[in-house]
C-alpha cells in the first residue's frame, strides 16, 4: 500500500509524512492571500485538519498537491468572509496632488481600505493576480473555478476597486 | 479587461499592498496539527449529547412503559 492510500484509509504516520511534505507550500499559498503569517500557520492547520477530515473522499490516484491547494484556497476564502471589513470609507477625502508624505500615506491607506473592501472571491482573485502576479490558470486551478470566471471576477474586482478608488479621489483610479 | 488599464491599477496597488515577499514557514506546524487532532478527538462527542443518551436510559429504566411509545415513533 503506497503513502496515499494509507493516508485515505486513516494512517497517521501517512498523514504525517504528507503534512511534513506539503506544510510548506501551502503555508506559502494562504499566507500570499491572507497576508498575516500568524493567521497563515493558523489557516495551514485548519486546512490540513479538512484534508485529514476528508481522508476518506480522497483519490490516492488524485494528486494530493493539487488537492490540498484546492482546500487551503477555500480556508483562506472562508478566512477573508469572516475578516471582511465592513466599515465604510470616509467619501469627503478630496485628491491633494501634494507629493505630501503624510498625503501618500493617506493615499495608501485609502487604497489598502478599497481593497478589503471588496468581497472576499473578488478579493482573493485580485490578491493572487493582481498584487501577487500568479497566472489566471494556477488561481482557476486552486479556487476550483473556470479560467473565464477567474477572468469575470478580476474584471468586477478591477471595476469596483477602480470606482471605489475614484470617489475617493485616488489619482491614477480612472474608471 | 484592458490589459493595459489592468497594468495601471496593478502599479497603483503595489505600493500600497505589497507582494508578500516572506513566504518561508519558521517552524514546524505538526505539534499544532497534533494538538488540533486530540482536541478534535476528545470532543467527538459533546457533553450534552451524554446528557441526553444519560437522561434517555433513565427514563426507559425507570418507565418500561414508554418504550413501545418510543418505538412506534422510532
Amino acid at each position: 500500500m503506497d503513502l496515499l492510500e494509507r493516508f485515505a484509509a486513516g494512517d497517521l504516520e501517512a498523514f504525517e509524512v504528507l503534512f511534513r511534505q506539503h506544510q510548506q507550500h501551502v503555508y506559502a499559498w494562504i499566507v500570499r492571500i491572507v497576508r498575516d503569517s500568524g493567521t497563515a500557520e493558523d489557516l495551514t492547520v485548519e486546512t490540513f485538519w479538512r484534508i485529514y477530515r476528508s481522508r476518506a473522499r480522497f483519490d490516492p490516484k488524485a494528486s494530493f498537491g493539487a488537492w490540498a491547494y484546492r482546500i487551503a484556497t477555500n480556508a483562506a476564502l472562508d478566512h477573508l468572509r469572516k475578516s471582511r471589513r465592513e466599515t465604510e470609507l470616509p467619501l469627503d477625502l478630496a485628491a491633494d496632488p501634494r507629493p505630501d508624505p503624510a498625503v501618500q500615506r493617506e493615499t495608501r491607506y485609502r487604497i489598502r481600505k478599497a481593497f478589503a473592501k471588496l468581497p472576499a472571491k473578488y478579493r482573493l482573485v485580485a490578491t493572487l493576480a493582481l498584487i501577487e502576479d500568479e497566472p489566471h490558470n494556477r488561481i482557476a486551478d486552486a479556487a476550483g473555478i473556470s479560467v473565464s470566471l477567474v477572468k469575470v471576477r478580476l474584471f468586477r474586482a478591477v471595476r469596483m476597486l477602480r470606482k471605489q478608488l475614484s470617489s475617493l479621489g485616488v489619482q491614477g483610479a480612472k474608471t | 479587461m484592458n490589459p493595459h488599464d489592468d497594468n495601471e491599477l496593478r502599479e497603483l496597488l503595489k505600493p500600497s499592498i505589497a507582494p508578500m515577499n516572506d513566504t518561508e514557514l519558521h517552524r514546524d506546524l505538526w505539534p499544532q496539527m497534533l494538538q488540533r487532532l486530540r482536541q478534535q478527538h476528545s470532543i467527538r462527542v459533546p457533553w450534552f449529547d451524554w446528557a441526553l443518551a444519560a437522561v434517555a436510559a433513565a427514563t426507559v429504566i425507570l418507565f418500561p412503559g414508554v418504550i413501545p411509545a418510543l418505538l412506534y415513533h422510532l
